[in-house]
């Protein structure tokens, strides 16, 4: 069974257990939240819409190979801080952030530094905040989540200093 | 206090605020640049191979706003406010790290639940330990991704390095959200 199909079947299956719990609370409800629902669907498509299909122009105008070259063999903190950039500015999807950091490490990267790209692409890949998260989320909450994650990749770090390699 | 069997009243979103411009405009100047270095047929080359992935995409969405929906209208509103609102410490932290590490799915569900979350009564400090554990400590992208490309050490230990940031990352947004607004600020949904 591929991953895809498992994710959607979770999802669908949990839409089906919530959906049941609303039901049972009354038809009134399960019927507000359908439509609460579509109609939360129905204003974020187009948010969507422009994300998904804007987000190939601006992974196209930074091409992989810039992101790779941020992440060298430059250790120390620099290091790290060029590393929590490189996170930051990574266009694309998770294949495209976990290839990057496996090159890094297999071309001599710092381990902290990795982490610290690894966590920092988690955390605030701009591609993933306007895809997803400002759509489905308060403006305000997400420029405040970001920027209150910002210390953590290098937090990430410091303890990675600290305990080793893997 | 509304009655737990009432629906509640629809939250209103404006259709378009600063950030969806910010992005328009992003999108535009990077639509012109890959026009001027790859002709038109890279530029809908890009666009053909985007609308599928959206079309792929659409489904799972919907199911997320479905989820994300049928969550704040079940969950009692004082309970969360009560184990996830701005009074709820070290523990109401806890309950959303927990709360994200086992979400199931991706973005798709994430976003439209903690959405769902801060609209019946999570504090920002609750809601960014969540989104903040789903990201780094969340199984999903971990198992789909992160030990296929990164390998199985890497992943655990990656992990195990983030296991404290999530309450860290929520208790430094609570101490700084006080300070920032030290009056409960007015709901707005868009800046």
């Amino acid at each position: 069974m591929s991953a895809a199909l498992l994710i959607d079947i979770l999802l669908w299956g949990s839409v089906l257990g919530v959906g049941l719990i609303a039901f049972r609370r009354g038809p009134p409800v399960f019927k507000a939240s359908l439509r609460e629902g579509s109609m939360d669907f129905v204003n974020i498509v187009p948010r969507i819409a422009l994300g998904v299909i804007g987000s190939g122009y601006i992974a196209a105008i930074i091409p992989q190979e810039v992101i790779t070259g941020w992440l060298g063999p430059d250790s120390g903190w620099v290091g790290v801080a060029t590393a929590v950039v490189a996170g930051a500015a990574t266009p694309g999807g998770p294949v495209i952030g976990f290839s990057i950091g496996t090159v890094a490490l297999k071309s001599g990267g710092g381990v902290p530094q990795v982490v610290a790209y690894v966590v920092a692409w988690a955390l605030f890949a701009f591609q993933r905040v306007i895809l997803w998260e400002i759509p489905f989320m308060p403006a305000r909450f997400v420029w405040f989540r970001c920027a209150v994650s910002v210390p953590f990749p290098f937090v990430a770090a410091a303890i990675a200093m600290v305990i080793g390699k893997p | 206090m509304d009655a737990e069997s009432e629906p509640r009243p629809g939250r209103t979103r404006k259709p378009i605020g600063w950030s969806t411009i910010i992005i328009a405009a992003l999108v535009a100047v990077s639509a012109a640049l890959v026009w001027r270095r790859d002709g038109t047929s890279g530029v809908l080359e890009i666009l053909t191979h985007d609308l599928s992935l959206f079309g792929g995409i659409l489904p799972r969405v919907l199911a997320g706003c479905l989820l994300g929906a049928f969550i704040s209208e079940i969950l009692p509103h004082e309970k969360v406010s009560r184990s996830l609102g701005p009074k709820s410490g070290l523990m109401g932290l806890l309950i959303g790290t927990a709360f994200g590490a086992i979400l199931p799915g991706g973005p798709f569900t994430a976003y439209p639940v903690a959405s769902a979350l801060l609209a019946v009564g999570a504090d920002f400090g609750a809601t960014i330990a969540m989104v903040v554990s789903w990201t780094l400590i969340g199984y999903g992208r971990a198992v789909a991704w992160e030990i296929p490309i990164m390998g199985t050490d890497f992943t655990l230990w990656r992990i195990v390095i983030s296991l404290p940031l999530p309450v860290l990352a929520g208790a430094l947004g609570r101490f700084v959200y006080v300070r920032l607004y030290p009056k409960p600020a007015a709901k707005d949904d868009e800046t």
